[in-house]
């Protein structure tokens, strides 16, 4: 590992051990953060994926289900159906931290009325209805997939981060300080040694 | 604070989700989505990618990743895939290197 570059004093030593002295501080606080945002993570994507898998499963029914109600009506007509819906869902959007990150929290604001169809009886058949109203409740459950989906990602990222800061610390910066602080340890020792030594030759030759 | 909820999609998944109150975006290919996206992405909080349109775009899509909104979610057709795991599994390799979900 190579040693800093600075000149053999005190001075020197004294600041660069307070500067290890930070590093070993930091190192030990980075670690405990990413222990603990581990921990976190995999009860989140534990969750995620429970989510996840629920929300495919009854999104792909709902899918389906409306493809066949659909294909039923003419291409043109159901078209112009869905094109004006009654109602817009909105969302709720919020910021939260977790390990100091900050990840989104979201609730839905506008519930959907589920009597709110936004067609015409007659032009659609009773299956459409249906997936439609399933979709509109599903959406809840989207946002909430969202919120957990984009937390995790976020989190691998800092994560990541946070391990390779970890590493130089742990690999680059306290090996490299605690060689320099040898390196002028033994070089003032060294300069002691040598002024004792001549000291002695002066006094014997006295 | 409150934000718009959009969909960006080809074909009838995004229909459904028009009549139930989404601002829905019709994209045929994945070029037109990333325009699409980039143009509402200041917008719309919470953005849908149908799968077929996020997978090509993972790279793209990932930027957002760095604010908490928009919110990029990619959610399946009516085909179903494995996209949504794929994505779960890279992140979850990332940040942890090892696998606790899928090994089974």
């Amino acid at each position: 590992m190579a040693r800093l570059n600075v000149n053999p004093t005190r001075m020197e030593m004294k600041k660069l051990k307070g500067r290890l002295d930070t590093a070993v501080r930091g190192h030990k606080l980075l670690k405990d953060k990413s222990d603990e945002m581990i921990r976190r993570f995999s009860v989140m994507i534990k969750e995620n994926k429970a989510l996840r898998d629920e929300v495919e499963k009854e999104l792909s029914k709902t899918l389906k289900d409306f493809s066949v109600a659909r294909s039923v009506t003419s291409p043109y007509s159901a078209e112009a159906a869905f094109a004006m819906p009654s109602v817009e869902v909105k969302a709720d959007c919020a910021v939260q931290s977790v390990m100091g990150v900050e990840v989104p929290k979201i609730s839905v604001s506008t519930a959907r009325r589920s009597d709110e169809l936004p067609y015409a009886y007659p032009e659609i058949t009773s299956e459409a209805d249906y997936s439609v109203e399933r979709a509109g409740a599903l959406i809840p459950k989207l946002l909430h997939l969202a919120e957990v989906e984009k937390s995790v990602r976020m989190l691998a990222d800092e994560i990541e981060r946070n391990k390779r800061r970890v590493n130089a610390l742990e690999y680059v910066m306290i090996p490299q300080l605690q060689e320099t602080i040898k390196y002028i340890k033994s070089k003032l020792d060294e300069n002691e040694r040598a002024a004792v030594i001549r000291l002695m030759k002066v006094k014997s030759k006295a | 604070m409150e934000g718009k909820i959009a969909i960006v999609g080809s074909g009838d998944s995004i229909t459904v989700f028009k009549a139930a109150g989404v601002s829905a975006f019709a994209a045929e290919n994945a070029d037109r989505a990333k325009e699409l996206i980039r143009k509402i992405a200041k917008d719309y909080k919470i953005i849908f990618v149908t799968e077929e349109l996020y997978a090509p775009l993972t790279g793209f899509l990932k930027r957002f990743d760095e604010q908490p909104y928009p919110v990029v979610l990619s959610v399946p057709t009516s085909e179903g895939s494995d996209y949504g795991k794929e994505l779960l599994k890279s992140a979850m390799e990332r940040a942890l290197g090892v696998d606790i979900l899928f090994n089974d």
